[in-house]
């Protein structure tokens, strides 16, 4: 029987990516280790290597094929013995559909998705917590950004685009504005943010560092102490523990500790909070605690329009700026405004979904889920306002008690630990200031208190999930 | 303490490495100006220790008395308009060699509104971007890294500076300092690293604590040449910087100068320095005083003892001023809590 190769999934979150090229061709003896294809994920093109030895009996998948599903038979392989031609022709009927649903221009009476499920089930998509997330982060804002002029016309960009053409821009507008970090140059980007800023700009402004965060986070700073306005990249946030002295110590505290005279005028930024399956030292959320400092901003954005926003915001800021992307979030698009300037003000929360009964407050990717605990909750007659914080210092109180005015209700949704959170940050501020609104203690919704655990089923347990937020909302409206 | 030995060792025959400084010859002018800015930085540290015992100046005071040459021979050597200089929390004497007001710092370390820092900094966390003084570092080995910031900066924007970035023999085993050595070769950073070597980080002497304790050589497995100085020797400090400026202006990147020499008083005012013994610092103020050693080498070019003493006595008079200024003039006001938080309003 000939052997199936299927589509790989390349990085944890790709579900479909472009067979680029084929290496080899029907008839050919391939060996494990032989690279078979090009194949293209929504960060770089990877090459696909055999595992099986044998004689390529059917090409299903042409080169050039977009959008092919993981887990889609694309190639069938005779083994050892095996005739090809007759492996091609018993794999039959299957692999034409197959070969029909990869071709872009295929046949349209058949929707392409049906015939992946009939013929071939994707590959078992494992049921993880941040799938959860990832998938819930295809939710919009339900209304209009204020900020945005009446008429714009919107150009859908993945969140990775937008960062990347914030910096662009910014780069272009200012010369004291340059990038460095592990990989941003050459690599293009470990997570490709920084993709085509080296060609663009030039190894002067695009500078790949070592492995080496403390130094680089202090060389960063003190570019910025002497006039420059570095945008530093963590490969993720959670490296940047190794540069928190830097970021805190050097970068927040130097304007006050000099008077004033000292600016620091820095961008750290890079991914945050829990990625898929990568475990307790690559999955957390510091949100809260760079949140929790004077002399920072902290932003966490959620969709395209917003990292773009609010990131040329931060990089024009006179002040030090931490800037909390999310590894899930960076494939996912969104309509960003097509405007010569698109600046976003620091410090502005934004409603994303009008509502009377409760409010849910969350930010960076806990929006999405806030907002698809919203869809659920209005379909059994409960209609909540989602606000997304969008910066977490300084935080906009303003909105939040206003919404908590109207709803009387609130509850906190946030992808991290619950102790010591921007959520129990929110509570005190709403009994504080917003007492005599409360018509039921808020709650919150937050990740489990323990690391985040490798196993699957223990991963979704531990991570937040719009069920849980439903719950809670419901606990808030006595119902 | 004896004088420290010549500088490096023969070079390696695979790489350049600067020539061997010599010692600077001042004219009797620029040696009388060595001598004042010496002295100033003894007598202000002087001061403020009293003023420390008095409960005036709070916290962390760390005086530089016994390491005046370093910071007024090196620093002599920087082209003020251009080259930036970082240091630690060891930091009135860098600033003083500045030429900063003495009134300003003085005040700072007092906690008074007229403080270089408005009384928000403290001792350790004074800054002049007048001056290109960019601090003033409280976290021990922070400013090797921002340094290198400078340098970086200073070669981004091609201004023509070098950066000049001070710490210690205790800073220099702090893991960051490699971080930065490893950059700043890499990409030749216009930086000399500066390691003021006063034989104690706070209680543990170098040999206590640096499996390689002749500091120059801390560069060599990054290819940054290394050059040992008698820090005690104001000629001999100024010498090393013109050597180290010239390898660092011609493009060569980074070097590194040890500076031995040694440091009079505890690590701050709080500490009884019992890890020494009072003949060691004893030996040392007769033997190797900085300022002494000068103060010779005018007498025997000729200059008076009266001209020494009126000079001597302006010094002093200065100090004065500058301590009651400190003492008198008032403290921030409470509004000044909340600004310098941020630069902009969001």
């Amino acid at each position: 029987m000939a052997i199936e190769i299927k589509m790989p999934a390349l990085s944890p979150t790709m579900e479909e990516g472009t067979l680029a090229k084929w290496l080899v061709k029907e008839g050919d003896t391939v060996k494990s280790g032989d690279i078979m294809a090009e194949i293209e994920t929504d960060k770089a093109t990877m090459e696909f290597e055999a595992v099986d030895e044998g004689t390529v009996a059917k090409i299903l998948v042409a080169e050039g094929t977009d959008n092919v599903k993981v887990g889609t038979a694309i190639m069938l392989l005779a083994g050892e013995g095996e005739d090809a031609a007759t492996a091609a022709v018993g794999a039959g009927d299957a692999t034409k559909e197959d070969s029909a649903q990869g071709n872009a221009a295929a046949d349209e009476t058949k929707p392409a998705d049906t015939v992946e499920d009939s013929a071939h089930p994707a590959q078992e998509k494992v049921d993880t917590g941040a799938r959860q997330l990832f998938d819930a982060a295809s939710h919009k804002a339900e209304v209009a950004d204020p900020e945005v002029p009446a008429g714009t016309e919107m150009v859908r960009t993945t969140v990775r685009e937008a960062l990347r053409d914030a910096m662009a821009e910014e780069m272009r507008a200012d010369d004291r504005v340059f990038v460095m970090g592990e990989e941003v140059a050459q690599y293009q980007g470990a997570y490709k943010v920084t993709q085509g800023l080296l060609d663009e700009f030039g190894d002067r402004r695009v500078i790949d560092t070592p492995i080496t965060e403390y130094g680089f986070a202090g060389i960063g700073t003190g570019a910025a102490m002497g006039g420059l306005k570095p945008i530093v990249e963590f490969m993720t946030f959670n490296f940047a523990m190794q540069a928190i002295d830097h970021i805190i110590n050097s970068a927040a505290k130097t304007n006050y500790m000099s008077g004033g005279q000292m600016r620091c005028p820095i961008v750290f930024r890079g991914p945050n909070g829990a990625a898929s399956r990568v475990g307790a030292q690559h999955s957390q959320n510091y949100g809260p605690w760079y949140a929790s400092v004077p002399g920072l901003i902290v932003i966490a954005p959620y969709d395209a329009a917003d990292a773009k926003g609010l990131l040329k915001a931060a990089i024009r800021s006179e002040d030090p700026v931490v800037f909390l992307e999310n590894e899930l979030m960076y494939g996912r698009s969104f309509d960003v405004p097509k405007l010569d300037d698109w600046v976003l003000p620091i410090g502005k929360a934004r409603i994303m979904r009008p509502g009377k009964d409760v409010t849910i407050v969350s930010y960076s990717i806990g929006v999405g889920l806030a907002l698809e605990a919203a869809e659920t909750l209005a379909g059994e007659g409960i209609d909540a306002e989602v606000i997304d914080l969008r910066t977490l210092r300084p935080l906009d109180k303003e909105t939040v008690l206003k919404s908590l005015a109207k709803t009387n209700r609130l509850v906190v949704a946030e992808e991290g630990w619950p102790t010591c959170s921007i959520a129990s940050e929110i509570m005190a501020i709403c009994m504080e200031e917003g007492f005599d609104d409360l018509d039921a203690p808020v709650l919150r919704v937050a990740n489990e208190d323990v690391p985040l655990p490798y196993a699957a089923n223990l991963e979704k347990l531990a991570l937040i999930d719009a069920a849980r937020i439903v719950t809670a909302v419901k606990k808030v409206c006595y119902k | 303490m004896a004088r420290a030995p010549r500088a490096s060792e023969p070079p390696l025959p695979n790489r350049e490495r600067p020539g061997e400084p010599q010692p600077y010859e001042a004219t009797n002018d620029e040696l009388l100006q060595f001598y004042k800015e010496m002295l100033l930085i003894r007598r202000f540290e002087e001061k403020a220790g009293q003023l420390y015992g008095l409960g005036l100046i709070g916290g962390f005071c760390h005086l530089y008395i016994g390491q005046e040459a370093v910071a007024v021979g090196l620093q002599s050597a920087l082209d003020g308009e251009k080259d930036s200089v970082i240091t630690g929390y060891r930091d009135h004497g860098h600033m003083l060699a500045y030429g900063i007001d003495p009134q300003v710092i003085m005040a700072e370390l007092t906690g008074r509104a007229a403080g270089i820092s408005r009384g928000k900094g403290g001792s350790m966390h004074m800054f002049s971007t007048e001056h290109k003084f960019y601090g003033g570092h409280g976290i021990v080995g922070a400013q090797v890294s921002l340094g290198a910031g400078l340098a970086f900066k200073h070669k981004y924007s091609g201004d023509g500076g070098v950066c000049m970035a001070y710490f210690g023999d205790g800073a220099a085993n702090q893991g960051q300092v490699y971080e930065a050595f490893n950059m700043a070769e890499l990409w030749k950073l216009p930086i000399i690293f500066v390691i003021e070597n006063n034989q104690y980080a706070m209680g543990t002497s170098v040999n206590r604590a640096s499996s390689e304790d002749q500091l120059y050589r801390r560069g060599e497995s990054f290819r940054i040449p290394g050059i040992q100085v008698d820090g005690m020797d104001v000629l001999a400090c100024r010498g090393a910087a013109e050597t180290a400026l010239e390898w660092v202006r011609a493009g060569k990147g980074p070097v590194i100068l040890e500076m031995k020499t040694y440091r009079y008083r505890g690590h701050s005012m709080s500490d009884p320095a019992k890890y020494r013994s009072r003949e060691e610092v004893q030996a040392v103020r007769d033997k190797s005083d900085p300022i002494e050693h000068v103060k010779r080498l005018l007498e025997e070019r000729g200059v008076k003892e009266d001209e020494l003493k009126s000079l001597e006595q302006a010094i002093r008079k200065q100090v004065n001023a500058a301590a009651d200024f400190a003492e008198q003039t008032p403290e921030p006001e409470p509004a000044e809590l909340y600004t310098d938080v941020l630069v902009e309003r969001y």
